[in-house]
């Protein structure tokens, strides 16, 4: 059975778009119920010690105020650490909100007012009184790096493997080297910031069963760790999240206001929404800050001889969160003298979370702004040095990569860019009075196949529904699904609908990581094709002229039939084979599995190369990217259109990391002191100029059989350093740190 | 009604306003520290509005007003008597509005969750007639943020319509 690709690889639009456009795309406070209750939870203002009184009387005397939660009175959860992690909880112990009278964190969720309104829920906050004993807490990576130590272990390794031995001399090699340079590399922390605030809106159903409308990157996650602590059935835990308003890894852990929302309704008996504010959402996971070194050599022809990189990142006290940060130097560059290390430094904070290219956009920039350096103090083209430096081989495992188009990314995205006007010499490039940069970087992100499940049936209407218990964080899942099903079963895509975002569908892991494109992709082909073989007998029983002797290599299904191959008229339409069994649909439920044995063999990543035009005014120290051409290199690209938009996010997000967003803490009080988007600096519309994205075609039998890699990441990881490197070539100054803010452009 | 000089809460009759939505006149009751925002979403069962900081910093919640677009999150509902609100449901008559399909056509969108308010600024923008090029559309749209990154093709939809269509607004 062929896959004729009629969708697959065209641009077609988003299939929710007309949803979203009309507001009739519903998130997860938006399922409003009959005598709906609101919760409003209540932070910490301390940063560690204990509370040592805490007095609801007056919220809770209030008319419409039903009952102020506290860890003083809430129902016991379950005793064991584990039922407290869900399927992305690092090694350690899971933060568990109102678990005792410790604080742990500044802005740690404390109580919970429950009222039958938003607006006297929020009220009666205000006026909980709340004593603290104080202890003295450590927040700053920067003065605590003393204390760094490697990570622990966990279920969580397997995704994030620690750096890979060392290998020769590294030091020796970097002393001896013709060519050096070094680095150390300050990155502050970072919050997703989705546009919509983390909510939970739990119906509380007769018989104790929950519906939760939950924001999440994977449903089955929420009902994991709900049926867990709360000691809940699964069968009476649903939790539905057809549409979610932006995530970037925030939400592929649970968060507190679910728990919160879900003692509520158990406890009350009683439909209760709980709504993070704008200033709780710094109240959780981030990106951790870190403190990274480089000390890279190459020889006289630019040839790398010594590769060094140390990375230390911040944890909370409770959770080693790691990631993988110092891995990609010799993955992309061969040495034969490598030393890699990475370190924890436990803080009174919050759990660090996966944002966006995790690991990836923090490891990037120190070895790419290192690797410019080197290029330049080599005075070799910053393309060119990695052109002598360029391997097929992941030189970190000896595998070979099972593709590489990253020569490609250079050549088409350096000739859409005009890189061979480029002056060498920092400073040389000038227009309208201000310094121009052009600073250029390569990005990497590993290629992952999860297995997942999926549901395909064809109803007896002709219509096609494919499900998976996937979610869509604005990624396209809707669309792509439906383009590969479609596909599959030779029908018009606007017969076929993707459903997914729900705990009654197949199982399928949490969306992050860049996997969900293959996963649910190879699932629901793998569900199509049973479907497939379910169809074919049938049709050899209803019409057994046509179909007796007809083996999988001679059907063929096009235009919503099932036919002979090559003929038109040996056909029978999709839903007279569902109208012959007598009943209202064929369905078929299969599993994608990953080709684990073939794919081990081989490194699977996918490239990128990125261009990057700067302008410079020294006087204000002010950078605007005035453009960005992004060559991207990830097998097979399911729908350009959407696609697109995707890596147009990340670039956004790169020239974020790069220029705007921080979480700043007062170290003082060990809290964020910029925790609302009009401080948190992310860019805005008049902040982004010309964007150009182009995709190399790349074939990949490896990856999986439909050759997907993945882009939910590689848009960003090589935006920040080709805008550091863009700065050093319009400025001659290398700025370490990031944000690259005003400040650090006009110091001298 | 019971009145606590230290209870804020106490102090809160309702109040009947009579107010416009989408074309159709209502009249309700109302809470004076209820926002617009909170009355068309939690009241009026309008959730396209949306709530993304509540404090007017990032434009998810813009609907029209009398034609001119507002942070329906800074403003009390209480103040708009006799006023006339078009939300993201009451753009679209039969069709939907150039707005809608030109974000859709370009993929304007990611998540979904700003583009409401994006579609009601660009249009409020477009009835402005102060963007005169795509520069000027960038500067009038700052107000909206989106966390996914489409600005490129936030404004590519807005430039098309407002070419395409310049005589309608």
């Amino acid at each position: 059975m062929s896959l004729d690709k009629r969708y697959f690889g065209k641009s077609i639009s988003r299939t929710d778009g007309h949803a979203k456009v009309t507001g009739e795309a519903k998130y997860a406070a938006e399922f409003n119920v009959p005598d709906l209750l609101y919760g409003y939870i209540i932070n910490s203002t301390i940063t560690k010690g204990e509370i040592k009184r805490i007095n609801t009387e007056k919220a809770a005397a209030l008319k419409g105020v039903i009952k102020v939660f506290t860890h003083e009175n809430r129902d016991s959860t379950a005793w064991l650490n584990l039922k407290y992690a869900d399927m992305d909880a690092p090694p350690g112990i899971p933060f568990k909100p109102l678990h005792d009278k410790k604080i742990k964190y500044n802005g740690q969720p404390i109580a919970l007012v429950v009222a039958d309104s938003f607006e006297l829920a929020r009220y009666a906050a205000t006026i909980v009184e709340i004593e603290y004993d104080i202890e003295g807490h450590h927040t700053d990576l920067q003065r605590n790096l003393d204390q760094a130590r490697a990570p622990k272990k966990g279920l969580a390794s397997f995704f994030k493997p620690g750096p890979p031995k060392p290998k020769g001399d590294s030091n020796r090699a970097f002393e001896n080297a013709a060519f050096k340079a070094s680095g150390k590399f300050i990155h502050g922390m970072e919050h997703h910031n989705p546009m919509e605030m983390f909510a939970s809106t739990v119906v509380y159903e007769n018989g104790g069963k929950l519906i939760i409308y939950d924001k999440t990157q994977g449903a089955v996650n929420t009902q994991l760790y709900v049926a867990n602590v709360f000691g809940k059935a699964f069968k009476n835990v649903r939790v539905i999240s057809p549409y979610v308003g932006g995530a970037f890894g925030a939400a592929l852990r649970p968060q507190h206001q679910l728990f919160l929302a879900v003692m509520a309704s158990l406890d009350l008996k009683r439909s209760v929404r709980v709504s993070m504010n704008r200033h709780q959402m710094f109240s959780f996971g981030h990106r951790p800050a870190t403190v990274q070194t480089t000390r890279f050599g190459a020889d006289r022809a630019g040839k790398i001889q010594s590769l060094y990189h140390q990375a230390i990142g911040e944890t909370s006290r409770f959770e080693d969160y790691s990631e993988t940060v110092v891995n990609w130097a010799n993955m992309i560059y061969p040495s034969e003298n490598v030393k890699l290390d990475y370190k924890l430094v436990p803080l009174d904070v919050a759990s660090p979370m996966d944002m966006r290219a995790p690991g990836g956009a923090t490891g990037l920039h120190p070895i790419e702004c290192t690797i410019d350096e080197l290029a330049h103090k080599a005075g070799i083209d910053p393309v060119e040095f990695r052109l002598i430096n360029y391997s097929s081989l992941d030189d970190s495992s000896g595998k070979p990569y099972s593709s590489k188009e990253l020569k490609e990314c250079f050549r088409q995205g350096g000739e859409k860019f005009g890189w061979d006007k480029r002056n060498p010499h920092p400073r040389s490039m000038q227009r309208d009075g201000k310094l121009i940069g052009w600073g250029m970087a390569v990005g990497i992100w590993e290629a992952f196949h999860l297995p997942a499940r999926a549901e395909a049936r064809i109803e007896i209407g002709g219509k096609l529904i494919v499900s998976s218990a996937t979610a869509d964080i604005g990624t396209g899942t809707y669309t792509i699904m439906a383009q590969i099903a479609a596909d599959c079963m030779g029908m018009d895509v606007n017969n076929v609908e993707f459903r997914l975002g729900d705990t009654d569908m197949p199982l399928a892991p949490i969306q992050g990581g860049s996997f969900t494109a293959a996963s649910v992709g190879m699932a629901v082909q793998a569900a199509c094709i049973g479907l497939q073989g379910k169809l074919l007998r049938q049709a050899k029983k209803f019409k057994p002229d046509i179909f007796h002797n007809a083996k999988p290599e001679d059907i063929e299904f096009a235009g919503e039939s099932l036919r002979i191959k090559g003929t038109a008229s040996n056909m029978i339409p999709l839903k007279d084979i569902v109208a012959s069994t007598g009943q209202k649909e064929i369905q078929s439920r299969k599993t994608g599995v990953p080709k684990a044995f073939k794919q081990r063999k081989y490194t699977r990543c996918a490239h990128s190369a990125v261009f990057v035009e700067v302008e410079v005014d020294e006087d204000f120290g002010l950078v605007k990217v005035t453009r960005i051409v992004n060559a991207v290199a990830a097998g097979k690209i399911i729908n350009p259109k959407t696609a697109r938009s995707q890596i147009l996010g990340g670039m956004v997000w790169g020239i974020s990391k790069a220029l705007r967003e921080e979480s700043i803490l007062d170290h003082r009080f060990g809290r964020i002191i910029n925790s609302s988007l009009a401080e948190y600096h992310i860019p805005v519309n008049a902040d982004i100029n010309d964007l150009e994205v182009i995709f190399v075609d790349e074939d990949d039998s490896i990856v999986n059989d439909l050759q997907i890699k993945g882009i939910g990441e590689i848009g960003i990881v090589g935006v920040p350093p080709a805008i550091s490197n863009a700065i050093f070539h319009a400025t001659g100054k290398r700025i370490y740190d990031l944000p690259i803010t005003l400040d650090k452009v006009m110091s001298k | 009604m019971e009145i606590n000089e230290n209870d804020v809460s106490s102090r809160m009759e309702e109040h009947s306003i009579s107010i416009k939505i989408n074309g159709k006149q209502i009249t309700l009751k109302t809470q004076p520290w209820v926002s617009l925002l909170d009355l068309l979403r939690e009241r009026l069962n309008l959730t396209g509005t949306k709530k993304g900081c509540d404090h007017g910093q990032c434009g998810a919640c813009t609907v029209l007003i009398d034609g001119k677009r507002i942070n329906s999150c800074l403003t009390f509902a209480i103040m708009y008597d006799q006023a006339s609100v078009t939300t993201i449901e009451g753009l679209a008559d039969e069709q939907l509005h150039p707005l809608q399909q030109a974000f859709i056509d370009h993929d304007a969108l990611q998540c979904g969750y700003c583009t409401p308010g994006q579609i009601c600024s660009a249009a409020g923008l477009l009835m402005e007639g102060n963007a005169h090029n795509r520069e000027d559309v960038k500067e009038l749209m700052s107000g909206n943020l989106c966390r996914c990154g489409a600005y490129t093709n936030i404004v590519d939809a807005i430039m098309v319509v407002k070419e395409g269509k310049n005589d309608s607004f």
